[in-house]
Formats: structure tokens, sequence, C-alpha cells
């Protein structure tokens, strides 16, 4: 047995599964408060449970994970019905409505504190200080892999902190009422009404679920603080909301990103510093900004919805627009009778900046080609130039046709639908509405 | 949230002051009150005062542009800032716990959260809520990480920036009470000299721009108002309540009024009434913490204007609705007994038949006494042995609801294509409500020819 692994277990161990049990449980929730518009219910909740656990540790005047528990849960609900109430019969919108209610109610808890503390005695290891250093000397075990295997080692006397177990059971619930309810929860997601009319109450559901909310807050209260409750209700759901497309893989890939961030937070909060000479820094704080980061990859980086693959594809779509509307210029021209142009010719149509690499793109690919500086289709360009303008064309035929439009309005719009490659409905128009002909057939066509 | 810091401000400074709390005296209280409680808390006092107009003001603004949250993130997001420019200053060598420096650092990282939230809305998919509680818990995140480095740094000694997170007039100077003071007073003016602006681009941006006006220029200068709020609110109320002063005082104010500048003036007032109230109560309970009080007090405000305020108060609302019901109730009655038999100059009303309406429209058994003690005071029907009998008026007011029912049955069956089977329930809900002019509308086109064969599945009475 090393002292490594021996520290590890003594020291780590217990914090290092606290901080992922609490970020995976607190993230396999925030899906559905990210999906129903509900993150910053998630916030008031997590502000407003204050109260309430304070009252139920007055009234018990113990730290009863059980009284806790109730009295989260119950601070839970009033906050949700207090704000339907301010929301309903005030007529005051749900931001603000929350803002008063969670407001009102954190300070209240904080005045209740003050008034605890004076009593009893609300220490650091109470349940509302959440301190996940605390937990590093909170378990001796026999110091050796083996005591994750036995029931004694894990549950016994000197076994895991209660904390941890509270989490883990914590997750286990709201894996079940996730897998459980799944199909009425995405409903209820998507489309609240759908969910009545098929005969199950989406108002039911949103107090079970906010109900669980407030328990995985207080259950990871309890060890890991609030900070940490709210970023994992939200950050894991979100940057899994912007690499996923379907709510069962947003699902698995934000527990994966909240277990990542609980330890990735973890180690950097632990071990980093040190290694530049400092101490270790807030842990709680330190998954936090994991979090955050992992929001800003899931951002930068997702496959559809990230903003280099968006800039890319935008970047894509603007070179093939600016080649099609180049191809088309030369074409007006060709039809008017001449076969090429001086590039400068080109720039009221293409725009300036995008003109010499459209003109550049074009040419690798065989639609146009350059001499003496003038450039003109070739006939491959001619052809694909002439299935644009039939597009184009068409496309003005049926907006003043069908669509009602007046002949001189169409065609800006049209300008923008010959790019999608979608052709209207087929019509015997020989001529445009402004008298032009339409080339016939496209390059498939002949 | 933050609950992991509350042991710091509330035992670590308030527990070491032994002193047992006694209920001060009226004396005392009067004093404190009326400013007369020694140059500190006097000017404690006026800075929470002229703090809480001032985010009155702001926040109404705030509220009508729906953005009351942005402010919670933001003021969230000062953390970091406070945090850095503790440990920046103290590099450098100067006095890090000094008011203006970590203002400046809270303004910075506010402001650049302000700017991380509109810009996840603006290039993700993710909805403004997401991004709020983003910014929020991150950047709190990333405090929270520079407030353990300061602590382990200068050796244990956070310098006092947990005052920031709950906030603690006790802990202010007076040259800190009057920078703040300074700068609430700039956003008095501010706003006072912009309220058209703001007011145009709260309620309509979109004509704002249209009609040339600078509606970004306008946002940024509104957005910086509640910035300078946020920051000058962050030691007198706590980062984590401050948004509270924002929106309480303006949405309890929307309550009474539908006018902006009385919206203004008396979210104004709630706002100078919290602050006031507040800073006294801290100043005569000095173990309460000054935020707390100053949020409860709002809060208090805010419950009194919702159950109160005279038309869109809970009570005034409710009391409305429950005498419309009521004489909806009574019309019922009426149209019954005029329907039975329309020739009867004087129809009767008796027991089984007010019995049989009161079982169809499926009353509350308190309903039948107030609403026959109602008929009577309107002098629409007399007592008539055990039974009821109309009098004129109440035949008349009959025949005006049965008249109204049946032209707007006819007006659903001719113009809304409602199948006439299906006519009859749908006109019930409206037919106590409809005004005069559409009622001339309708009689209008009840004497076009054709319109008889069209009419109303039971014909329309004349009256």
């Amino acid at each position: 047995m090393s002292p490594t692994i021996h520290n590890f277990i003594q020291l780590d161990l217990a914090p290092l599964l606290a901080a992922t049990l609490a970020a995976m449980t607190c993230g396999l929730l925030g899906n559905f408060l990210v999906l129903r518009k509900l993150s910053l219910m998630g916030d008031a909740i997590s502000h407003s449970v204050l109260p309430g656990l304070v009252l139920a540790f007055l009234i018990t005047a113990t730290r009863n994970p059980f009284a806790m528990l109730i009295g989260a849960a119950a601070a839970g609900i009033v906050t949700v019905v207090l704000v339907e109430v301010v929301k309903k019969l005030g007529r005051v919108e749900p931001g603000a409505a929350m803002g008063v209610i969670f407001s009102v109610l954190f300070a209240l808890g904080v005045l209740l504190i003050e008034q605890a503390a004076r009593n009893v005695d609300l220490d650091a290891d109470c349940v509302l200080y959440g301190q996940l250093e605390a937990l590093s000397f909170a378990w001796f075990p026999a110091a050796d892999w083996s005591v994750l295997l036995s029931w004694e080692g894990l549950a016994g006397e000197n076994g895991l902190p209660r904390q941890v177990w509270t989490l883990a059971i914590m997750l286990v619930v709201a894996g079940a009422f996730s897998a459980v309810f799944f199909k009425e929860l995405r409903i209820a997601a998507f489309d609240p009404a759908l969910a009545t009319t098929q005969g199950f109450h989406a108002g039911f559901l949103y107090i079970l679920l906010m109900l669980l909310v407030a328990a995985a807050t207080v259950a990871s209260f309890e060890a890991v603080g609030s900070i940490l409750v709210i970023a994992m209700l939200i950050c894991p759901a979100a940057s899994a909301r912007l690499l996923t497309d379907r709510l069962r893989s947003q699902m698995w890939v934000s527990l994966l990103i909240a277990a990542a961030c609980g330890v990735g937070g973890y180690f950097a909060a632990t071990r980093l510093p040190p290694l530049l000479g400092h101490d270790a820094v807030n842990i709680a704080g330190a998954v936090t900004v994991v979090a955050g980061l992992a929001v800003g990859f899931a951002a930068l980086l997702g496959p559809r919805h990230g903003i280099i693959a968006r800039f890319i594809a935008h970047r894509a779509l603007a070179r093939g627009v600016a080649i099609d509307d180049l191809l088309a210029a030369l074409y007006r021209l060709h039809e008017a009778g001449r076969e090429s142009a001086a590039p400068r010719e080109l720039a009221p149509v293409v725009h300036a900046s995008h003109l010499n690499q459209a003109i550049a793109a074009a040419t690798g690919r065989g639609l146009i080609r350059a001499e003496d500086g003038r450039v003109m289709l070739t006939d491959h360009g001619l052809m694909r130039a002439a299935d644009l303008i039939r597009r184009h064309r068409l496309w003005e035929t049926y907006l003043v046709d069908q669509a009602g439009f007046a002949p001189d309005h169409v065609h800006d719009t049209a300008e923008r639908l010959e790019h999608l490659g979608v052709d209207p409905e087929p019509s015997d128009a020989t001529v445009d509405p402004h008298g032009r002909e339409i080339p016939r057939g496209g390059p498939r066509g002949g | 949230m933050d609950a992991a810091f509350l042991k710091l401000p509330l035992l670590a400074q308030h527990g070491s002051l032994a002193r047992e709390e006694s209920l001060p005296t009226l004396s005392e209280a009067a004093r404190v009150l009326t400013l007369q409680a020694g140059f500190n808390t006097t000017i404690v006092i006026l800075g929470a005062t002229l703090l809480g107009i001032a985010a009155g003001l702001i926040g109404v603004f705030s509220l009508l542009r729906k953005r009351a949250l942005m402010a919670d993130a933001l003021s969230h997001a000062t953390l970091p800032g406070i945090a850095a420019a503790f440990l920046a200053a103290s590099a450098l060598g100067t006095e890090g716990r000094s008011l203006p420096v970590l203002l400046l650092g809270a303004a910075v990282t506010g402001v650049l959260g302000v700017l991380t939230v509109q810009w996840i809305v603006r290039y993700t998919r993710l909805k403004e809520d997401a991004a709020i509680g983003i910014v929020l818990s991150v950047y709190f995140g990333v405090g929270v990480v520079l407030l353990s480095i300061v602590q382990s740094s200068s050796g244990g000694n956070q310098g006092g920036l947990n005052t920031f997170i709950y906030g603690q007039t006790a802990a202010m100077l007076p040259s800190d009470v009057a920078l703040i003071g300074a700068i609430a007073g700039i956003a008095i003016l501010a706003a006072a000299l912009l309220t058209k602006e703001f007011a145009l681009v709260a309620f309509n941006d979109a004509f704002a721009k249209v009609s040339g006006w600078p509606v970004t220029v306008v946002d940024l200068l509104m957005m910086a108002l509640v910035v300078l709020v946020t920051i000058a609110g962050l030691q007198a109320v706590g980062l984590i309540l401050v948004v509270a002063m924002l929106i309480i005082p303006p949405v309890a104010a929307r309550f009474w009024t539908e006018r902006l500048w009385l919206l203004l003036v008396l979210a104004a007032v709630f706002g100078g009434l919290s602050g006031y109230l507040g800073a006294s109560a801290s100043a005569l309970f000095p173990r309460r913490p000054a935020g707390a009080v100053i949020v409860l007090t709002s809060g208090a405000i805010f419950a009194v204007s919702l159950l109160l305020a005279p038309t869109r108060g809970v009570i005034a609302a409710s009391l409305r609705r429950g005498r419309l019901r009521l004489r909806i109730a009574a019309d019922h009655l009426l149209e019954a007994a005029y329907e039975r038999d329309t020739s009867d100059p004087r129809p009767s009303l008796t027991a089984t038949e007010i019995d049989s309406v009161a079982h169809l429209r499926a009353w509350p058994f308190w309903y039948r006494p107030i609403v026959l003690a109602g008929l009577r005071w309107r002098k629409q029907a007399i007592r008539d042995g055990g039974d009821y009998r109309l009098t004129p008026r109440g035949v008349a007011d009959g025949a005006r609801i049965s008249r109204n029912h049946r032209l707007w049955e006819q007006y659903l069956i001719t113009h809304a294509d409602v199948a006439p089977s299906h006519v009859d329930w749908s006109v019930d809900l409206v037919e106590h409500v409809l005004p005069e002019e559409i009622i001339a509308q309708l009689e209008e086109q009840l004497d076009r020819p054709g319109a008889a064969e069209r009419a109303s599945p039971r014909g329309v009475p004349s009256l």
C-alpha cells in the first residue's frame, strides 16, 4: 500500500465523491429546468430554502437531515406557490415575481440565522455551511482499496461520511425520477398543454420536479455549498443542450459533464495551486469555474450549434452565394451579348470583400476562366448559371402569379430563394414578370 | 445560495461581539428615526435612504424593460472584481480595502457579466434565464476561488470582503457613505433628466428606433445606471440582496398606478422608505444585517400593495370579481322569470324555480340569500309570501338580458359560423357584459331583410 493511495483515500476520496455526486444530481435535474426555461426557478429555490432549513433547525434544535429535508421541501413549495400567486394574482412578470419572492425569503433566512446563532450553535459542520474541505478528514478507513469493497468500510461506524451517502441516495432518486417519468417530463418540457391533454397533470409534474430540486439543493448544501448547486443545476444541462439535439442524449451528456466538472474541479482546486506554490483554493468555487469553462467550450466547439461550427457553415454559405451571384451576373452579361467582363464590373453584384475569393473559387471549380484580366463563363459554368437564372425567374413568376406580389417587388425575394436549390411548382411560363426569357431545363435536363 | 459564507460574517464577526442585545428604548428609537443619534448613524441612514430612492427609480425602467433579473447576474458578477481588485491593490502595495478601488473592480466584472449574458443569448441557443443563471453562478464561483486566495495570502484575513456578500452598514465609514451617496445622487439626477428617453425605449423600443432615437445608447445608459446603483448598494445591502432594491419597490409601486410619473414617485418613496427604516433598524439592533432588514421592509410594502392596492390589488380584484359573479347570478334569475312567460306583466319567482336556477348554475350555498337580497335592494323584485315577484324594473332588466342573449346568438350564427346548437353556452358567458354600441349594431342587423331566417334559434324578443 503506497502512502499516496493511502492519502488519497483518506483525504480526497470523500470530498471528491461528494462534489461529483452533488454535481451529477443537480446536473440531471437541471436538464428539465433549462428546457422549461425554469433555470432561475432553480436559482430562486436554492436561495429560498434557507429560511426553511433554519426554521427546521430552530424547531427541532438538531441537525436531523430528515427535518432539514422537510423544512427545505416546504420552503421550496412555498417559493413555487408564492411566485405563482404573485405572477397570476398580481400580474407581475415572471422574472420580477421570482426576484421579489426569493430575495424576501433569503433575507428572512439571513435574519433567522442571526436569531438562531444567538441561541444555538450553528457551526462549521452545520448543514448550512457546506464545505467540501471539511470532509477531508471525515473518513478514516483502513486506508486500503479494500475498504471500498466492504460494507463495513463504506457504511459502518467509520464509513463514508453521511453527506456522501445522502448525495448518493439523492442521485439514485433523481435518476429514478428521470427514468420513470422520462416520457411525461419530455412532453411537459416541450409542450405542457399537450401533456395536460394526454391525461396527466403537467402542473403536478412541475411541483414534483421542484420538490426534487429543493431536496437536491438541501442534500448538496450539506456538503458542497450552494454556489455549486446553482452552477450545477444550470451549467451541465446548458452545455449538453449546446452539444446535442435529443433529450435522452442531452441527459447522458449532462451527467458526464457534471461528473467531469466534479472531478476536474476537485483536482484543479487541490492539486493545481500547490504546483504554483499556493494553498489549495475553495473546491466548490473551482468546480463552478470548471462548469463555466464547460459551457464556454460547448458554446465554441459544439458540432452543430457551436459558434465555430456555425461560423464555418456561415462562411461556406456566403462563399456559395458569392459564386452564385458571380455566375448570375456573368449570365446576364452573356444575355446582353457580352462574353467577358472585367472583375470591377462585377463589384456591384458581388461584395468587393468576397469578389476575388469568389473568382478564384469559381475558376478552381471550372465554372469561369480568366483571360487578359477579364473573366468569362466556361460551358460548365454557363449551364450552372442558366440553372440559377431559370430558378430565379421561375420564383419571380411564382411570386407574382401565385403569391400576389407586385412585379417590381419580387427581385430581392427571388434573389434569396434562388440559392436554396429548390424550384417552385412547375409553370408553363417562358418569360418572367419583367419579360425576360426563362432559360429551359437544368444542367441535367439539357 | 452562498450559504457557505453565512458563518463568516455572522459568527466570526458578530459571535465574538458577546454583547447581549437588549431592546432599544422608545427614546433611542425616536432619536435614530429623527436622525439625532450621532453623526455616523445619521449619515448611514441618509446614505441608505438615498440609495433606496435611486434604486427605486432605476428599477422602474429595468422592470418595464423586462430586465429585472439582469441585475441579479450583474450583482453576483461583482464578487470576482472585488476580490481581484483587493489582490491587485495589495500586490501593488497599496491599501487593498479602499472602497473606490474595490467598487471599480466590482463595476468592471459586473459589466463583464452583463455582456456575457448578452453574448450567450445572442450567439448560442440558450435562453436568457439559463444565461443569467450561468453567469451569476460561474462569476460568483470565480469570486469564491479568488476570496480563498485572498484568505490564504493575507493570513486568514479576508480584509472584510465578506461584508460585500451580506452587506453591513456598521462597517461603513463616513467617506464610504459619502461616495455611495454621490453615486446614488448621480443616478437620481440622470433618471430625472432622461425619464422621457428611458420611458420611450422601455415601452416601445421599435417605435423609438424608427423615430430616430439612439436606442442602443439609451439602453447602455440605463444599464450603466443599474451598474452604478448596484455597486453603490454592495456594501450596504450585500451583493445577494441588492437586486431586491431594484426589483421590489417598482413592482410594489406598479400595483398602485398606471401612470409613469406616479410609478416613479411611488417606487422612489417605497425604496427610500425601505432604506430609511432598514438602516434605522440596523442602527438600533446592531446584530441585524441591514441588507436583510431593508429587503424585508420593502417586502412588507410589497405584500401590502399586493393585497390592498385599489384596482390591481388582490382583495380589490377578487371583490370586483365576486360582485360581478353575484350580479350575473341575479341576471340569471331575472332572465329565467322573464322567459317563463314573456306576456306575464309581473312574473313570479317561486322557491322551486330559484332552486333549479341555483342547481343549473352550480351556485355555492351562500349565493342564494345574497343574490335575493341584491334583487330586493336594486328593486328588481319584491317578496311575495314565500316567493318573489318581479317589479316592472325587474321585468325590464330580464327582457334586456334575454334580448342580449338572443342578439349575441344571432351574431355568432351569422358571423362567427357557430352551429345553432352550440351558441347557447358561449352566449351565456358574454351576454352580461355586452356594451351598448355592440347591442345597437346587432339590433341594426336584426332589422335588415333576411335577418329573421338567420336569427337566433328561439327568436329575438322585442323590448
